[in-house]
């Protein structure tokens, strides 16, 4: 089973759940997919024994051949070439690596480079498969360090994503294709106001999610009455503590700092077990109906 | 007319309480919301709405199923997956037109995707631009170039002072869009290894694009070890560190009565924001 961890709102403990819930299986895949800003090393510490890079599409122009016709520039709707009487600009960080201008250069004077953008690490954290991407300082893109992670996700054994704050390419791009989202949020107006948005995209994506109330008694009881209106599971309220706020702060994995909450998590991993059970058995039935 | 550009690297530092302090403080401001994938500065500062405008990102690869013969040269050529079985997946569509140009039957168009929506809204603290994208879309970066160039517009055009941005958290497109020309960044911290570590890349960041930066730890009471750690860090790298914003749970309190906390009252919170907002003032002259 797939199951990423999202929010909308960055800062609710995307990371904590995300590594709480991967400590508290015998054994898991674990990606970090906030490849902007990855912290779940920190908590989990890893032995990181490969490294790979990650890169995009470049185009290469050999300028001997070049007849500057301007074909590349029309193509390139991202504005990543520009033609002149005998010069030809490229920017690279406009470039999306869509292999356009190569396809329609008469003179096959454009090559296929590739561009480094970031890195992909691989290493073990005790009985975790840890896997993170880090996204090069400047860079624009994250969504390809992204689909690159994700090339590595294993049939064999549950996979844990962490991924980025927000609601648009990057986040879509690291929940696609799971079983399971589990929406962090707290019980403020800021948290609830970016869970709204984060339920409209795993609704779009056709994900099934539950969500989670990190530093539950800090706020009010939004939170709480709009996952009651939309139906939405709240599979689990953490409280606010000191403690796990301290443990946080120093890279400590909250099921750590307080282990009687590894039971909670396991409990929290088999509830969304049987969600997907039940929902299988609805399928089914609802194909035999059919 | 200057720009500040309030910024963080991790989620969830404070970045918008900080912002809507600061409009609240400032002397004429044009308010920018760049957080256009998840905005909350409309929570505190109440917005009534002026202008709404459509925003339209890429546009996205349709096939017409009738004149598509089903050779499979599109799927073969796009360099994005985004389509199978001669349909588009239209979260993975670029919109490059690669596949619109190698179709033989020219079966394949291209159609404009409403993204999002931009407003422009009076608030108490002065004019806002914000936005919101639309569900599942792409091309953040691209709309908040828009709000900032909006908020710019309107800047000239009635005569104000600055322009307070709130950005997104990550170091990504929509970071750099928000940060791009601005004539100081704030990067709001918090003393967690987390807070630290995302610090430096979003410092790196604007010092890879020649931007002034400046820091202040917000929360710095709850871990003095790793709060002098960023003092260190700052010191090292000759980056100011302008103030250790307290943790106090009123910050939240005024967050659920809609406030900024100068208006609501939080103490120390509320002092040590005031004398930021000086120091970032004088900075920016």
């Amino acid at each position: 089973m797939v199951i990423s961890i999202a929010s909308g709102k960055g800062g609710t403990g995307k990371t904590t759940v995300a590594v709480s819930l991967a400590l508290s299986l015998d054994t898991c895949q674990f990606l970090d997919c906030d490849v902007e800003e990855p912290n779940a090393s920190l908590f989990l510490r890893p032995s990181i024994d490969h490294k790979r890079s990650v890169s995009t599409l470049e185009p290469w122009i050999d300028e001997s051949k070049c007849t500057f016709c301007g074909e590349c520039a029309g193509i390139c709707v991202y504005h990543a070439i520009a033609v002149f009487e005998k010069d030809v600009l490229l920017f690279p960080s406009l470039c999306h690596g869509c292999g356009g201008c190569i396809l329609v250069c008469p003179e096959k004077a454009i090559a296929e480079g590739r561009r480094n953008i970031g890195v992909i690490e691989e290493g073990t954290s005790n009985s975790i498969a840890f896997i993170q991407g880090i996204l090069n300082i400047g860079e624009h893109m994250a969504t390809p360090v992204i689909k690159d992670i994700k090339r590595l996700i294993r049939k064999d054994m549950h996979v844990i994503i962490d991924s980025p704050p927000g609601t648009s390419c990057p986040v879509i791009e690291s929940i696609k294709g799971s079983d399971f989202v589990l929406l962090v949020t707290e019980p403020t107006p800021f948290g609830l106001n970016d869970l709204k948005l984060a339920v409209d995209v795993v609704r779009e994506l056709k994900i099934p999610f539950g969500v989670i109330i990190n530093c539950d008694g800090i706020g009010d009881d939004r939170v709480k009455e709009y996952c009651q209106e939309e139906n939405i599971p709240l599979l689990l309220s953490i409280p606010w503590s000191r403690e796990i706020a301290e443990a946080y702060s120093q890279g400590i994995p909250a099921v750590e700092a307080r282990p009687d909450l590894k039971e909670i998590f396991h409990s929290l991993f088999q509830g969304i077990t049987r969600i997907m059970e039940s929902k299988r058995d609805y399928d089914v039935q609802l194909g035999a109906c059919r | 007319m200057k720009q500040l550009t309030i910024i963080s690297g991790k989620g969830g530092t404070g970045k918008t309480t900080i912002t809507a302090a600061f409009a609240h403080l400032a002397d004429k401001p044009v308010i920018a919301d760049c957080d256009v994938d998840a905005a909350d500065l409309h929570l505190l500062l109440t917005p009534q709405l002026i202008k709404q405008e459509p925003f339209y990102g890429n546009r996205l690869a349709s096939i017409d199923k009738e004149q598509c013969s089903k050779c499979g040269l599109c799927e073969e050529t796009c360099r994005f997956g985004a389509i199978h079985g001669f349909e588009v997946d239209n979260t993975s569509c670029e919109g490059c037109e690669v596949c619109a140009y190698i179709c033989p039957g020219k079966a394949i168009s291209l159609k404009e995707r409403l993204s999002g929506y931009w407003f422009v809204s009076d608030t108490r603290e002065g004019p806002m631009v914000h936005a919101r994208l639309g569900i599942a879309a792409e091309n953040s970066g691209k709309l908040v170039s828009l709000v900032r160039q909006e908020a710019k517009d309107l800047a000239e055009k009635e005569n104000k002072n600055i322009i307070l941005i709130d950005g997104p958290p990550g170091i990504g497109c929509p970071v750099i869009a928000s940060i791009g020309g601005v004539d100081l960044v704030l990067a709001v911290t918090e003393p967690t290894l987390s807070g630290l570590h995302d610090l430096k890349r979003i410092l790196e960041v604007a010092n890879h694009f020649s931007i002034a930066a400046t820091v202040c730890i917000n929360k710095f009471d709850i871990n003095q070890e790793n709060n002098q750690m960023i003092e260190d860090y700052c010191k090292e790298h000759g980056i100011e560190l302008v103030g250790r914003i307290p943790y106090d749970s009123a910050v939240t309190k005024a967050m659920i009565r809609g406030l900024s906390v100068i208006e609501y009252p939080c103490g120390a919170v509320t002092r040590e924001i005031e004398r930021i907002w000086h120091t970032v003032e004088d900075l920016l002259v």
